[in-house]
């Protein structure tokens, strides 16, 4: 299969959808000329002109909230909040109108939004342009939340978001975006909630998120040295999230090791260990274990920053411990 | 500005349907049968008559947490708006949403808004969309003197002015926030004067003056129709109730609240009218029945309706 990079795999969705359908348009900061901030929306400003890819100017709450009024009167908005932290001056738009908009109408609004934004640490970008912020979203219900780990899935579930009829919060690790891998050239979509097994394993399921996913797989090939057999899981989107493949792969390994880049404290990891506690606690032969981030803000220096992302290694440790 | 007769009647109904609609809903909320926060556009009610009079069916409004008269002046059905207020499943967003969130999508309005500055934004966007699919609709977003003060009142009005948006932002200057008098949250007398942050047009006119709202609005909806962009009104106005029903009012004094009486956009308009001889004392009375009648059977309505099934609240929540 033809290889393409994490960031260009979105952008072949981008220009492929908006190919298809003259509704879609992308407005955000820096989208047009610059290309994005990390160059995800490369040249569909020269494709498809500034009606249909616009610069914005730096103020968040009017690209979301303009992207629900536009939403609302016919058009498919696709725009880029540039960091996830920025949410901050922005959120009511999002949770409060977006998510709450057809509910509060009683159905009678069709929101097909898709807010692309990024998250992660590792570029020493400090505080407020590295945070994992996933959990926030999954919170509130009417928003569906991807979280893409490879570019297949990437370019997949980015066409799904954008035929999607209800907001989608579509979360790109930046550290991702040079990662390559391979990738259909036609379209081709991957439905919201379900699952995909990374690795098969037998003796430990690791349940892993965006970056993190490829800590796991470095981790099992690791562990498989030492005759420990891992199966690795991505949800891919945790709103709506794969209940039953994380809990059927549970049932055959017995262990549960969850990974991800945020902090632990109220993280995607509580709802995931939550789901299997409840409906699947007799199956578990070990403490559920989670990797994850210290309760601390991103820090910034290199030294720090490494010691906050978690690691192949402290993966390894967690198995180890559950598998005993 | 000569506006034809029936206009001015249609206005004049629109107006007093909106007083009797709400005044009976007061009554409602009282007596129980209504639950949660209501907040009544009594005294307001020249600034939506006179801005949606120059607005066709398939324009945009965007509406605030005191929408009833938005939503009324936009052509919205009393039986539906009384149901959900209600709480009932035959309400516009099925007992969901009620008072601050009633919307008709194909009447245009996008809805009122428990958010104070939640709009704006949202309008920009209204308008994004008609300029986009190349349509002359227009959208009139609503706030109060409350939401001009918002960072979203700047975002929505400065992307509406860069992109030359179809938008009337339309500021129902009614004095407070809530309980905060203008003189103590804003530095600036004219709101309108904001307009000139922008570089689009910013009037003032006397809100309680349907004729001189009609006016402004109809300029502004001109000028967004022509792909000339945004502009700014601000009508300056007075509610008569509390911000919701139930507020104690402590922070108004009362002979402000004299004054403004006085100045009542309904009695105002009606004098003019019949000055005008476009109203009669029997006409009055006439439309004064229709409109009583309408509201009797939005209440009966609303008190046969069933309440929503427990099974259905969760419905809705996405599009399948």
């Amino acid at each position: 299969m033809r290889k393409l990079t994490y960031a260009a795999a979105l952008n072949e969705a981008l220009k492929q959808e908006m190919r298809r359908d003259p509704a879609i348009y992308v407005a955000g900061e820096d989208v047009a000329k610059y290309g994005g901030i990390f160059g995800v929306t490369a040249g569909l400003l020269e494709e498809f002109g500034e009606k249909r890819v616009k610069d914005t100017p730096i103020t968040e709450s009017a690209i979301i909230g303009s992207a629900v009024g536009a939403a609302a009167t016919g058009l498919r908005p696709v725009v880029e909040l540039m960091f996830i932290d920025f949410i901050g001056v922005a959120l009511d738009q999002l949770f409060n109108q977006a998510a709450k908009m057809k509910y509060m109408f009683g159905g009678k609004a069709k929101l097909p939004i898709v807010v692309r934004t990024t998250c992660g640490a590792g570029m020493g970008a400090a505080a407020q342009h590295s945070q994992s912020l996933e959990a926030w979203f999954m919170h509130i219900p009417g928003l569906k939340v991807v979280m893409p780990s490879t570019p297949y899935d990437a370019k997949g579930l980015l066409v799904t978001a954008i035929r999607e009829d209800n907001p989608v919060f579509f979360i790109e690790n930046k550290m991702l975006y040079g990662l390559e891998g391979g990738v259909p050239e036609e379209p081709y979509t991957i439905p919201f909630g379900q699952a995909d097994v990374k690795r098969e394993g037998s003796d430990v399921t690791i349940v892993a998120t965006a970056a993190m996913v490829h800590k796991a797989l470095a981790a099992a090939a690791e562990l498989a040295k030492e005759g420990i057999s891992a199966e690795v899981l991505d949800p891919r989107t945790l709103t709506p999230l794969d209940e039953e493949s994380i809990i059927n792969s549970v049932k055959k390994t017995h262990r549960l090791v969850i990974v991800q880049e945020a902090v632990k404290r109220a993280g995607a990891g509580a709802e995931i260990a939550a789901v299997v506690a409840e409906r699947a606690l007799e199956q578990l032969d070990a403490p559920i274990a989670r990797v994850a981030a210290p309760f601390t803000p991103v820090p910034f220096s290199p030294a720090l920053e490494k010691a906050f992302i978690p690691t192949e290694e402290r993966i390894i440790a967690a198995v180890k411990e559950v598998v005993g | 500005m000569a506006v034809e007769k029936e206009k001015l009647i249609e206005m004049y109904t629109k107006m007093l349907t909106i007083r009797r609609f709400e005044q009976r809903v007061a009554e409602h909320f009282a007596a129980g049968k209504i639950p949660g926060f209501v907040h009544l556009y009594i005294g307001e009610e020249a600034v939506a008559v006179g801005t949606c009079a120059n607005l066709r069916p398939d324009d945009y409004i965007t509406s605030t947490h005191r929408g009833h008269g938005h939503l009324i002046a936009k052509g919205g059905d009393l039986k539906r708006m009384m149901a959900e207020l209600f709480g009932k499943r035959t309400g516009y967003c099925k007992g969901k949403g009620g008072s601050m969130h009633i919307a008709d999508v194909e009447l245009g309005i996008l809805g009122a808004n428990g958010i104070v500055g939640g709009g704006p934004p949202i309008a920009a966007g209204a308008a994004l969309s008609a300029q986009y699919r190349g349509t002359d609709q227009v959208v009139a977003c609503f706030f109060g003197d409350g939401a001009a003060n918002q960072g979203t009142f700047h975002e929505g009005l400065n992307m509406a002015s860069i992109w030359k948006l179809p938008v009337i932002f339309v500021c129902e200057n009614n004095h407070y926030g809530i309980s905060l008098s203008q003189l103590k949250h804003m530095n600036v007398a004219d709101i309108a004067d904001r307009a000139k942050a922008y570089d689009i047009p910013g009037v003032a006119v006397d809100g309680n003056d349907v004729i001189a709202v009609y006016e402004a609005a109809h300029e502004a909806v001109r000028r967004a129709r022509a792909g000339e962009g945004s502009s700014l009104i601000e009508c300056k106005t007075y509610r008569h109730r509390g911000h919701f029903e139930g507020d104690p009012q402590v922070y108004r004094p009362p002979e402000e609240a004299e004054a403004w009486l006085k100045k009542d956009p309904l009695p105002r308009f009606e004098a003019k009218l019949m000055e005008m001889g476009v109203l009669t004392g029997e006409k009055a009375k006439q439309i004064e029945q229709g409109i009583v009648a309408k509201i009797d059977e939005a209440v009966r309505f609303a008190e046969e309706s069933p309440f929503p099934a427990p099974e259905e609240l969760g419905d809705d929540v996405y599009t399948a």
